[in-house]
């Protein structure tokens, strides 16, 4: 089973973090971030660019056509910084490599099981779980070409 | 939570602990005392202090360590009590005893791990033995679960572990990575290890699962472990891409009912992209090591030019063709050859393909397999031989160990 990690921080966290040299934050994360690779679990990872960059934006869905906004983010200001997404053969092990993490105080891994084809065995011949592969294919497809 | 809720905690929380820790803490212990099946007893019996006691005390923060603790301590009171010491081995436990008190040498390193690796695959073991030590102490899986994977009774995969261990003890294996004359060929073992466990839950040779999905996971994540600790090796790199490239098409290789579908009727929108990713950054990584293509990294460019392909007319057969050659001269056979012959006849037609598969058969070759006149029925029905074509698919499905293989045979005869 696959389980996403989805990295997130609140305002006082991120300002904690500040006080820490970026250096040791590295080494702390890289170390993490090998000790899943060596183990053979890691699937996949990214880290998100902070908030307060003007590359990043809001799709907001409750009006029809939605708006495009610079924010806020969510009412709970706890951000989502980053992800990894992982293959374990349990809950108890995803928890185990999640605990691992080495992140401080304010900061949170939310730990989501990813859906597979089986989760959808109900449905598997409806055309649109069928054409979502095909979406998902696509999009790796680029990603391949360009990385 | 009541007392059984509790043990089961326990009991899952260790064994989601062993699949992460269980190899290193057997390899230092192994490296302290010399005997991977003395570490993998001691191993044991602290993960059964810890089921007997976590449920009451409670799960200690750093449990890795407190296993690591509790074996060691075993280990020091094993050579105590002892009567039978020599001075050799007296020495030994009081360097245990000291390193216990200085709490140093007892770090796991990747070397460890690595020689546990090369002894798990010793060649003095059978290659079942291989299989089953190997999940067992590099993959930390617990013996019901390894029986699981390969739908056997428990007490046989127990019987199989503990025959394991006394080999290496009878055959006096040392706890060392093989010398530079020996690397090659003992890490082509530890490879055809990993890829038969992934094979065998890739087809599974008997039984009517096609698929034994959790134990190609198991492989994967072992291949992955191994590129870690030898990330030099190219092939190591390459099985693991040949895995990922054929793991991408789980998804698309049965229907519902778990009848199989065959790679040319296969949905390959239904192909893992992201595990195809993953298997090209792999084989990148293995070429980029400069040092040319193995066996299994030319299995892995052939598995590559498939998942790449948009559908079977249009992938890259020419290719293919070419990869085939090159993998006939490294790693000659007869399964290499038939092969070859598939991708000829899409290359090139059923007729110079024929001519390959008629001269291995002649030959003698997969007598008893079912595979030669399952293609070589094919090549017939392409050329308009049908009644011969019929006949080989009927002597395809007699032979086939597979139900499901069988039935697919069946069908194809039936629908001429």
């Amino acid at each position: 089973m696959k389980y996403m990690f989805i990295m997130r921080a609140t305002d006082e966290a991120i300002e904690a973090s500040k006080q820490i040299p970026f250096e040791e934050i590295l080494n702390s994360m890289g170390a993490y971030n090998e000790s899943l690779i060596k183990a053979g679990v890691m699937l996949a990872g990214e880290g998100l660019a902070d908030v307060s960059e003007d590359t990043n934006f809001v799709v907001d869905f409750s009006q029809d056509p939605p708006i495009v906004t610079d924010g806020p983010y969510g009412e709970t200001h706890e951000l989502f910084n980053g992800f990894w997404i992982v293959q374990v053969a349990s809950k108890e092990e995803a928890a185990e490599w999640a605990s691992r993490c080495p992140l401080g105080p304010g900061s949170k891994l939310e730990v989501r099981r990813v859906t597979e084809a089986a989760d959808f065995a109900d449905f598997a011949g409806n055309e649109y779980i069928q054409k979502e592969e095909g979406w998902r294919a696509q999009e790796a497809d680029l990603r391949a070409q360009n990385g | 939570m009541d007392s059984v809720e509790q043990a089961e905690a326990a009991r899952r929380r260790l064994e989601a602990l062993w699949r992460i820790e269980g190899a290193r803490i057997v390899a230092v212990l192994a490296r302290v005392t010399g005997d991977v099946g003395l570490a993998e007893d001691l191993a044991q019996e602290a993960a059964a202090d810890a089921l007997a006691q976590w449920p009451a005390s409670g799960i200690p923060a750093n449990p890795a360590a407190w296993l690591t603790t509790v074996a060691r301590r075993k280990a020091i009171d094993a050579w105590r009590r002892d009567a039978r010491l020599d001075e050799r081995h007296r020495a030994i436990a009081r360097r245990l005893e000291q390193e216990a008190a200085d709490g140093t040498g007892w770090e796991p390193l990747d070397d460890d791990v690595l020689r546990l690796v090369f002894t798990a695959c010793h060649p003095v073991l059978s290659r079942e033995a291989q299989v089953a030590l190997t999940l067992r102490v590099v993959g930390g899986l617990a013996t019901p679960e390894i029986a699981r994977l390969f739908l056997l009774p428990v007490p046989t995969v127990q019987q199989r572990i503990v025959r394991a261990k006394k080999t290496l003890a009878a055959a006096r294996v040392p706890f060392e990575v093989p010398a530079p004359e020996e690397w090659g060929a003992r890490l082509g073992a530890v490879l055809a290890v990993v890829y038969l466990m992934f094979t065998e839950g890739y087809a599974a040779t008997s039984g009517d699962r096609w698929i034994r999905t959790d134990l190609a996971a198991e492989a994967l994540r072992i291949g992955r472990i191994l590129a870690g600790l030898v990330p030099r090796e190219p092939e190591v790199h390459a099985l693991v891409a040949l895995m990922e490239f054929q793991a991408s098409r789980f998804p698309a290789r049965t229907r519902a009912d778990g009848t199989p579908i065959l790679l040319a009727d296969q949905d390959r929108t239904r192909w893992d992209r992201a595990q195809i990713g993953r298997g090209r950054a792999a084989l990148a990584r293995s070429d980029a090591l400069g040092r040319g293509r193995g066996s299994y990294a030319l299995q892995a460019a052939i598995a590559e030019c498939h998942a790449l392909a948009p559908s079977v007319a249009a992938t890259d057969w020419a290719q293919i063709v070419l990869l085939y050659e090159a993998l006939g001269r490294i790693a000659p056979g007869p399964v290499v050859e038939l092969n070859r012959a598939v991708a000829v006849s899409m290359a090139s037609g059923p007729g110079p393909a024929l001519e390959i598969v008629d001269r291995l058969a002649a030959g003698g070759a997969l007598r008893g397999s079912h595979l030669l006149p399952g293609v070589r029925a094919e090549l017939l029905a392409r050329l308009g031989r049908t009644n011969e074509a019929r006949a080989e698919f009927a002597a395809a499905a007699a032979l086939a160990g597979n139900e499901r293989e069988r039935e697919v045979l069946a069908a194809k005869a039936a629908g001429l």
